[in-house]
C-alpha cells in the first residue's frame, strides 16, 4: 500500500509496521488492501439482508431496483441498518456494564477475594442519589441492594431508566416532547432488534427514533452504570502519572499486555502481578520482574485505577506482538483482532483468551469466572512467566518510544480540582467559560481505522482545538493516540494551548487534554455536562451548551451508539468517515440536519480534522452567541502553532498535578 | 488489442464493478456525492442467465456496427486495434447505435457537456477506461472486481491460455489412460 496512506505521525507505530512489512508478517494495513476496492453497497447502507427473500440491494444509480423484495425503500433499509449498528453497540457496552455489577454482587456478599468494595464514597453517593438506606449498614449491605437495583435497570419494564433524573430538568423534558425516554436497557436492545425484523417498522423517520432510544439507553444506562459500578468496585480513578506507547515493553521483564475493554479480569492481573509467589518463580526463570501494560480500553481502565503504563491503541495490538518481546496478549471481549492468534506461529506470545463470550481458534483459553478471579489471574501470570525462556532475543524490537502522561480525570475529579477540596465545584469552569477565556469544551472520543494513518486525525484536530481556547475531554484509543503525541501532559498547555485555556491549565495545574478513561466512560462526558448546566449560566439543557463531540478515527458499531447518544443528548458530534446512510438522501438530511428540530444537535462527516476542527469552533461559537457570551477573550492567530516550537513547561506546573503516584 | 474478459462462472454479483465503473467517470471521488450526479452512469452490466450473473460491456468491434450507423460520428475509432470512442458532444441522441449494438452495452444518458439541448440524452459506452490504461492501470471494473471475474487480457493471450489448459487436461487424460 502507498505510504502516504499508513504512515502515522507515531514513530513507534511506523518502526514496527516497516518492520512486519519487511519481514513478511500481515497486518490490518495489508488485509484492507486485500479488501480494496470495499463494497459501495456496504459503504451506502443500501444492501439489506434481513430475510432470505433477499439478499436485496437499491441500485444507487436509480435505474434498477428502487425497493427491496418486500418494498422497502432505501430510507427503510438504511434507517433499519443503523437500527442494527447501533443495537450491537448498545449492546456491547451494557453486557460490559452488567459483568461489573456482577462482579459487585460477588463482593458484596462476600462471594470472592478478588473484589473488594474501593470506591466508597462513590458507593454512598449512590446509594443516596438511589435512596437505598446506609445507616448502620455495612457497605457490603449497600453494595448488594445498589447492585440488585441496578441489575434491574436492564430488565426494567415500568417506566425510563433511574440515570435519566441526572440530566437537567429541561433536558428530561426535551427527550420526553419526542418520545426518547429509554425505558428497559435490555428493552430497547430487543424491541429494536425486533422492529428490523422483516415487515415490522418501514417508516424511516420512526426507526431513527428507535435509534436515538436504543442508543440513550447505552449512554444513560448500560455505559453509565459500566462507568459508576466500577468505580464502586475498583475505586475511583485519581489524577495520575504514567506512560504510554510500544517503549514501555520491557527487555528484561515478562511482559504481559492486557487487551479488550472489561476490567473485571485486568484489575485482578494488576494485583496478582505483584503476588510474591510469582515475582520468585519470575526471577527463577531470568527474568527481572513482571512488566504489565495494556492495549484499547481494558488498558484505560487499569491506567485510570492504577497507572499502569499503555502500551498502544487499537491498529497497536499487532504490532505489539511484532515486538517479539511479549510473553502472554491476554485478551477478553471487543475489538480483538482474531488474527493475533496467527501471529503465535511468528513469535513466542502466546494469546490467552479469557471471555466465556469470546473464543479466538489458535489462542489458549483460560476461562474467567468473577468467583475465582484470583486463582485465573495467577494462572495467566503463571502462563506468561513460564513462556519468557522461549523469547527469541534475535526477533525482539522494542521501539524506544514512550511519552508520559496524565490521566484519572472523572466528573467528580473536576469537580475537586476545580473548586479545592472544600469548595469542590464547576463555577471555576463555567465561569472560565463565560468569560471568554474558555471558548468551550469537547469530547474527542474513538477508535483508529487503517483507512487513516493512525492516530493522526485524532492529534491534529484535538491540537487545533486547545489551540482555539477549547477545553479537550478524550477516552478510549483516542485518547491513547493524543497521550502517545504528548498532549495529555501539563506541559501541552504551554506548548500547543491557546492563552486563555493556558490560563486555566496553569491556575488549576491540569492537561489541556482530559483523560476521562475508557469508552464506557464516555457517560462521565455526559455526566459532567449535567454538572455544567446545575452549576448554571451556560444553558438549561445540553443542547444551549458550548460543547461538542468527535470521532475523527472511528469504525465499531459501539462508536455509532455513542455518536447518537451524544447526538440526542443534544450535542454535535462530527465524525470521520461518514456514517454508511449516504445511500438515503432523506436518512442522510435527518442526521445531518433534520435532528436539530427534535434533538438540538445533529452528526457531521468531515475526514479533514482541521475542518472537522472549524465545525465544532464554529458550533460552539453559535452556541456562545445565543447564550449571549462574549467571543474569545484572546484572539488565536490563524496559523496553528508546531511542534517544533520551544516548550515553555514550567516546574510549578508539573508539581501542581501533584496527585501523581 | 487488450479487451474485458468476463467468467459467469466466478461472478457473484456484487456489482463492484458497475460502481467502479460510474465512479471511473464521475467529476468527483466521493461516493455519495456521485451517485447523486446526473450523468454519472455504469456503462458496463451485470444480467443474470440461468442462474448465473453475466457482467457485460462494449466488446469493442472491429467491425463496429454502432461506428457504421452513426450519423454524426459519434462513435468512431482512431485505428483498427484502438477502443470504439464515444464522443457525447457530436452525439444527437437518435438511438440507432443502441438498436444497432448486437450485445445491447450501449444506452442513452443524461450528457456531460453535451450539444443536445435540455434533457436530451446522448450515447453512453465503455471507453475501455483509455485514461486509466494510459497510466498502466488496468479499467475500473477489472481492478474492483474481487473475484477476478473479470480480467484485461489480449484475446489472443487469452486463446493461446485456453489451449495450455485444454492441451495440459488431454495430456492428463493420456497420462490416467494409458501405460
Amino acid at each position: 500500500m502507498a505510504e502516504r496512506q499508513w504512515r502515522s505521525i507515531d514513530i513507534a507505530t511506523n518502526e514496527i509496521r516497516e518492520y512486519a512489512s519487511k519481514v513478511g508478517i500481515e497486518t490490518a494495513w495489508d488485509r484492507l488492501e486485500a479488501q480494496e476496492p470495499q463494497c459501495g453497497f456496504g459503504k451506502l447502507g443500501i444492501c439489506c439482508r434481513n430475510c432470505l427473500m433477499g439478499p436485496c440491494r437499491i441500485d444507487p444509480f436509480g435505474d434498477g431496483a428502487r425497493e427491496g423484495i418486500c418494498g422497502a425503500t432505501a430510507d427503510t433499509i438504511v434507517a433499519r441498518n443503523l437500527l442494527k449498528h447501533i443495537c450491537a453497540g448498545s449492546a456491547a457496552h451494557s453486557d460490559h456494564g452488567r459483568e461489573v455489577i456482577h462482579a459487585l454482587l460477588l463482593a458484596a456478599e462476600g462471594k470472592s477475594e478478588a473484589y473488594k468494595i474501593r470506591g466508597r464514597s462513590k458507593l454512598y453517593a449512590l446509594a443516596d442519589e438511589f435512596g437505598i438506606a446506609r445507616d448502620g449498614r455495612s457497605d457490603e449491605a449497600i453494595a448488594k441492594d445498589l447492585a440488585l437495583l441496578l441489575l434491574g435497570e436492564f430488565g426494567r419494564q415500568e417506566g425510563t431508566l433511574l440515570n435519566l433524573a441526572r440530566a437537567p430538568e429541561q433536558q428530561r423534558k426535551n427527550w420526553e416532547a419526542v418520545g426518547a425516554c429509554p425505558r428497559g436497557i435490555d428493552r430497547e436492545i430487543v424491541t429494536a432488534l425486533h422492529t428490523t425484523t422483516v415487515g415490522v417498522d418501514n417508516d424511516p423517520e420512526h426507526i431513527l427514533m428507535t435509534c436515538a432510544r436504543a442508543a440513550l439507553a447505552d449512554g444513560w444506562g448500560g455505559s453509565m452504570i459500566a462507568s459508576d459500578v466500577s468505580d464502586v468496585l475498583f475505586g475511583e480513578p485519581q489524577p495520575l502519572r504514567s506512560r504510554v506507547n510500544l517503549g514501555v515493553l520491557k527487555e528484561d521483564e515478562v511482559n504481559i499486555l492486557v487487551h479488550g475493554h472489561e476490567p473485571t479480569l485486568s484489575d485482578v492481573i494488576v494485583a496478582a502481578a505483584s503476588d510474591p509467589e510469582l515475582l520468585a518463580l519470575a526471577s527463577a526463570k531470568g527474568a527481572k520482574g513482571i512488566n504489565l501494560a495494556g492495549i484499547c480500553c481494558t488498558a484505560n481502565e487499569i491506567l485510570m485505577r492504577h497507572g499502569v503504563p499503555i502500551a498502544g491503541n487499537f491498529l497497536q495490538q499487532e504490532l505489539a506482538v511484532a515486538t517479539g518481546a511479549v510473553e502472554v496478549m491476554l485478551i477478553d471481549v471487543q475489538c480483538v483482532f482474531p488474527a493475533l492468534a496467527e501471529l503465535q506461529s511468528c513469535f513466542h506470545t502466546k494469546v490467552v483468551s479469557t471471555s466465556p463470550k469470546a473464543r479466538f481458534p489458535g489462542a489458549v483459553h483460560i476461562e474467567f469466572h468473577e468467583d475465582a478471579a484470583y486463582e485465573t489471574a495467577k494462572e495467566i501470570i503463571r502462563v506468561a512467566i513460564e513462556n519468557y525462556p522461549n523469547r527469541d532475543r534475535a526477533k525482539v524490537k522494542i521501539p524506544r518510544v514512550e511519552e508520559k502522561l496524565v490521566a484519572g480525570f472523572t466528573t467528580e475529579v473536576v469537580h475537586r480540582i476545580l473548586g479545592g477540596r472544600y469548595r469542590p465545584s464547576y463555577r471555576p469552569l463555567n465561569d472560565g467559560i463565560q468569560a471568554g477565556r474558555l471558548r468551550g469544551v469537547a469530547g474527542v472520543v474513538g477508535c483508529n481505522n487503517p483507512r487513516f494513518p493512525v492516530d493522526n486525525c485524532h492529534v491534529e484536530l484535538v491540537k487545533e482545538l486547545i489551540r482555539n481556547e477549547v477545553l479537550v475531554v478524550q477516552t478510549g484509543c483516542s485518547a491513547i493516540a493524543c497521550a502517545k503525541a504528548g498532549l495529555l501532559t501539563p506541559e501541552a498547555a504551554m506548548k500547543f494551548a491557546g492563552k486563555g485555556l493556558q490560563e486555566i491549565c496553569r491556575a488549576v495545574g491540569i492537561p489541556p487534554v482530559l483523560h476521562v478513561g475508557s469508552c464506557v466512560d464516555n457517560s462521565r462526558i455526559l455526566t459532567a455536562c449535567a454538572e455544567m448546566v446545575k452549576e448554571g449560566g451556560i444553558g438549561t439543557s445540553f443542547d444551549k451548551l458550548p460543547v461538542a463531540g468527535a470521532a475523527p478515527e472511528w469504525m465499531s458499531e459501539k462508536a455509532i451508539a455513542i455518536g447518537m447518544y451524544f447526538v440526542a443528548s443534544g450535542i454535535f458530534v462530527v465524525i470521520g468517515q461518514p456514517l454508511p446512510v449516504q445511500g438515503s438522501p432523506m436518512v442522510t438530511e435527518f442526521l445531518t440536519k433534520t435532528m436539530e428540530k427534535q434533538f438540538g444537535a445533529t452528526w457531521a462527516f468531515e475526514a479533514d480534522p482541521i475542518k472537522a476542527a472549524r465545525l465544532m469552533i464554529d458550533h460552539i461559537d453559535r452556541k456562545r452567541r445565543e447564550l449571549g457570551l462574549p467571543g474569545p477573550m484572546y484572539e488565536v492567530p490563524y496559523a496553528p502553532k508546531t511542534a517544533e516550537e520551544e516548550p515553555r513547561a514550567r516546574p510549578e506546573v508539573l508539581e501542581a498535578v501533584g496527585a501523581g503516584r | 488489442m487488450k479487451r474485458i474478459v468476463a467468467d459467469p462462472r466466478k461472478c457473484l454479483a456484487c456489482r463492484g464493478c458497475e460502481l467502479a465503473c460510474a465512479m471511473a467517470h464521475a467529476s468527483t471521488d466521493d461516493l455519495a456525492r456521485m451517485i447523486a450526479e446526473q450523468a454519472s452512469k455504469p456503462r458496463i452490466y451485470i444480467e443474470s442467465a440461468g442462474g448465473l450473473a453475466v457482467p457485460l460491456q462494449c466488446r469493442h468491434c472491429d467491425d463496429a456496427p454502432c461506428v457504421r450507423v452513426c450519423p454524426t460520428s459519434a462513435l468512431s475509432r482512431q485505428g483498427p486495434t484502438a477502443p470504439v470512442r464515444s464522443d457525447q458532444t457530436k452525439c444527437i441522441g437518435c438511438a440507432f447505435c443502441v438498436e444497432a449494438c448486437p450485445f445491447g452495452v450501449i444506452r442513452l444518458a443524461a450528457a456531460r457537456g453535451s450539444a443536445v439541448l435540455g434533457n436530451g440524452k446522448v450515447v453512453l459506452k465503455c471507453d475501455l477506461c483509455e485514461t486509466r490504461v494510459a497510466q498502466g492501470l488496468a479499467p475500473a471494473c477489472v481492478a474492483a472486481c474481487p473475484v477476478s471475474a473479470l480480467r484485461f487480457e489480449d484475446v489472443d493471450q487469452g486463446a493461446k491460455n485456453a489451449r495450455v489448459r485444454t492441451a495440459m487436461a488431454a495430456l492428463a487424460g493420456f497420462a490416467d489412460g494409458r501405460e
